[in-house]
């Protein structure tokens, strides 16, 4: 990395001795998980290049934004609308969490059995090592799951400008009216922040890039039902974890670009996988940069993923937001019926989550399905249980994994996933 | 045709030949500190068709000698086949980790339940146990099995039990029965496993562990069920490597 990015980040006030030691580990991470693939599509050199400039060209460009006059709103969750944050002239990015960081620190403002994704984010904020949190003019919180919402109350005296937002637990008349109520008062907020008043064009416009953005995912997705599978899923899981962080437009032209590619290896019966590939459906909680210890160990063992029921998957781009209104209050009306779909394992009865992952499994013609809850993350925990034997009644095989980001189980969770495999066979 | 299969667990290193429709041989040497060393000391002089790796070092020999592998789960259930041609269910308990599969009736695995991370309620837990009260690891079984009543034990965890046998032991209480409420407590959670994959039939079990007496006995009285133990409990895994070497090559996995 250039020296401008150093004094970039350290004008971010980001603790650089840690920080490229965070980078060191990633590179390498990297390197072992995603280059020591056997083949890969050519579109993913588009994203080798964004990993490598993730905490770089990436941060120049969202600085860049900002002299210019733009905000930036970082968020921790896929029920943080992007239309709104766009419409209102700001960029919204996901912020960082995936990986194990100055534990010893983070365990002093949060109890140690905390799932390791609220650990994560509050680690990379008291480390010092995430430029998009440290560039963010407003942070949004959500009251998802009780470890989120008790933790925000935390991180509101370790960051400037904190949003929390009230999420909805039931799909119910009244839940829908909060989740409307609690998006109205975001849009204020964003409309504070930047000092532009959202109107019927702009939020329109804003739908449609977001939209065009999941279609192009839709469409990667779709792609992925051919057998021989044409791209991995550690490469389809990169696509959807940097939606979070890079320029709408662009990301939406690479995805395409490389769905062309997939198009062309399908129409030829080409796959990087040989035909017959045990092939599987991954569920659960999301999986953030660089949290690739789960498809990394199934890709080694003899599997494809051809999908992920997740936030950072098919959870979290599934829905377009209707774009035929044209007032605000009809846009708006829309993106919280968009939004209101997401079933997150927060609802209760969360039937959605279950009829959606059996449609994936049909879709994508899945041999079983991998469910993946990180410790202490009681939603997906509690659901994983009556979720695995539903499927199994229906003749899935499913596999749970309860696991976290760090690397002591891998023995364990290899000889686990590959028995699994041997099933599919 | 004339296959190995090697197993190398945590522990021991266990080898077996087929030919010709049986077990021929079997071998074993403790692991030690370099088990690929072991491993290659075990095949010395063997000649054979194919060789299959399993257990938690099956990636050495993978590494080393290009050796296709298979993993415990399915290894396990191919050997309880051998010596128990209708088996469906098998309980294993090995030096580090634990395991209960479930076959149908063809013998395919179709449910497996494996203890994750840590060596609860394994083999390893029993000798750090027998150590701490003294007592062989050979012997554990029989002197817990002499014991009239049993102290519970609550933890699973190896640290967290031993210093609760310690604070056990300093309050006088018997050795054998504290023994006892450790057999106890593994047989719980291994109950607990084979009753989480719904299996049916007779339970096989194999791996070390199923050489003490006590831990069978108890197993057998807490399932109110029959469990068969084959002569060498160890070898299990290695002679299902061998077999699959032998039947199964189509349907390995290799890297």
């Amino acid at each position: 990395m250039s020296e401008d990015y150093r004094s970039m980040w350290e004008s971010l006030g980001l603790d650089l001795t840690a920080h490229d030691a965070l980078l060191g580990v990633l590179g390498k991470f990297y390197q072992d998980i995603y280059l020591a693939q056997e083949k890969r599509p050519e579109g993913m050199g588009y994203f080798d290049f964004v990993m490598g400039e993730v905490h770089g060209l990436r941060i120049k460009e969202l600085l860049d934004e900002k002299a210019a006059g733009r905000k930036i709103i970082g968020s921790y969750c896929v029920f943080v609308p992007e239309e709104i944050a766009l419409a209102a002239n700001a960029t919204l990015v996901g912020l960082c969490s995936g990986a194990d960081f100055a534990v010893e620190e983070v365990e002093k403002v949060l109890p140690r059995n905390t799932c390791a994704l609220i650990k994560s984010s509050f680690g990379f904020k008291l480390g010092k090592v995430c430029p998009y949190l440290e560039a963010a003019d407003m942070i949004v919180g959500e009251n998802t799951c009780d470890g989120k919402k008790k933790a925000y109350e935390s991180l509101d005296a370790l960051v400037a400008n904190l949003h929390v937002m009230d999420i909805p637990q039931v799909k119910s008349e009244k839940g829908r009216e909060l989740l409307k109520v609690e998006y109205w008062r975001f849009k204020e907020a964003v409309e504070a922040l930047t000092g532009v008043t959202i109107d019927a064009a702009r939020l329109k416009e804003a739908i449609r890039t977001v939209n065009a953005k999941r279609r192009a995912l839709h469409r990667l997705a779709a792609l992925r039902a051919a057998d021989p599978a044409p791209i991995s899923g550690l490469d389809a899981l990169l696509a959807n974890q940097v939606s979070f962080y890079d320029n709408p437009q662009r990301f939406t032209d690479a995805i395409n670009k490389v769905c062309d590619e997939l198009e062309r290896m399908i129409a030829e019966k080409k796959g990087l996988f040989a035909p017959k590939t045990p092939r599987v459906v991954v569920s659960g909680c999301p999986m953030a940069v660089p949290s690739w210890k789960i498809p990394w160990i199934i890709e080694t063992s003899g599997a494809v993923i051809v999908g992920e029921e997740s936030c950072v998957g098919e959870r979290g781009i599934r829905n377009l937001t209707d774009d035929a209104g044209q007032s605000v209050e009809e846009l708006m009306e829309a993106i919280v019926d968009r939004y209101f779909k997401i079933d997150c394992a927060i609802f209760t009865p969360n039937p959605d989550r279950l009829a959606h992952i059996e449609e994936m499994v049909r879709a994508y013609k899945a041999d079983g399905v991998i469910h993946y809850g990180l410790l202490f993350c009681q939603p997906y925990l509690m659901e994983s249980i009556p979720v695995a034997k539903a499927l199994e009644d229906k003749g899935i095989p499913t596999l749970r994994i309860d696991s976290d980001y760090s690397m002591e189980d891998v023995g364990q969770l290899k000889t686990r996933i590959e028995a699994f495999v041997e099933m599919l066979r | 045709m004339r296959t190995v299969g090697i197993d190398i667990g945590s522990r021991a290193i266990k080898l077996a030949v087929w030919e010709d429709g049986k077990i021929v041989e079997t071998r074993q040497v403790d692991t030690g500190f370099d088990p690929l060393n072991g491993a290659r000391r075990l095949l010395d002089g063997l000649t054979s068709d194919r060789i299959m790796a399993t257990g938690y070092g099956r990636n050495l020999l993978e590494v080393a000698l290009d050796t296709p592998t298979v993993t415990e789960i399915k290894a396990h259930a191919a050997g309880a086949r051998y010596h128990f041609p209708l088996a469906r269910t098998v309980l294993d308990i090995g030096g580090q980790d634990s395991k209960a599969i479930a076959m149908n009736a063809d013998g395919r695995v179709v449910k497996f339940e494996m203890n994750d991370r840590c060596a609860a309620g394994t083999g390893k837990f029993l000798e750090i146990m027998a150590k701490s009260l003294g007592f062989s690891l050979e012997g554990f079984g029989a002197e817990a099995a002499r014991a009239q009543r049993d102290l519970s034990i609550n933890s699973m965890c190896t640290v967290f039990a031993e210093s609760e046998v310690t604070s056990l032991v300093a309050r006088g209480e018997d050795r054998n029965e504290i023994a006892l409420g450790l057999h106890k407590s593994i047989v719980r959670r291994a109950v607990g496993m084979l009753k989480r994959v719904h299996a049916g039939g007779p339970v096989i079990f194999s791996g070390g562990v199923a050489r003490n007496a006590c831990i069978c006995d108890l197993i057998r009285e807490s399932l109110d069920q029959e469990i068969l133990v084959a002569e060498d409990p160890q070898s299990a895994g290695a002679i299902g490597a061998a077999l699959i070497a032998a039947n199964g090559s189509t349907f390995l996995y290799r890297r």
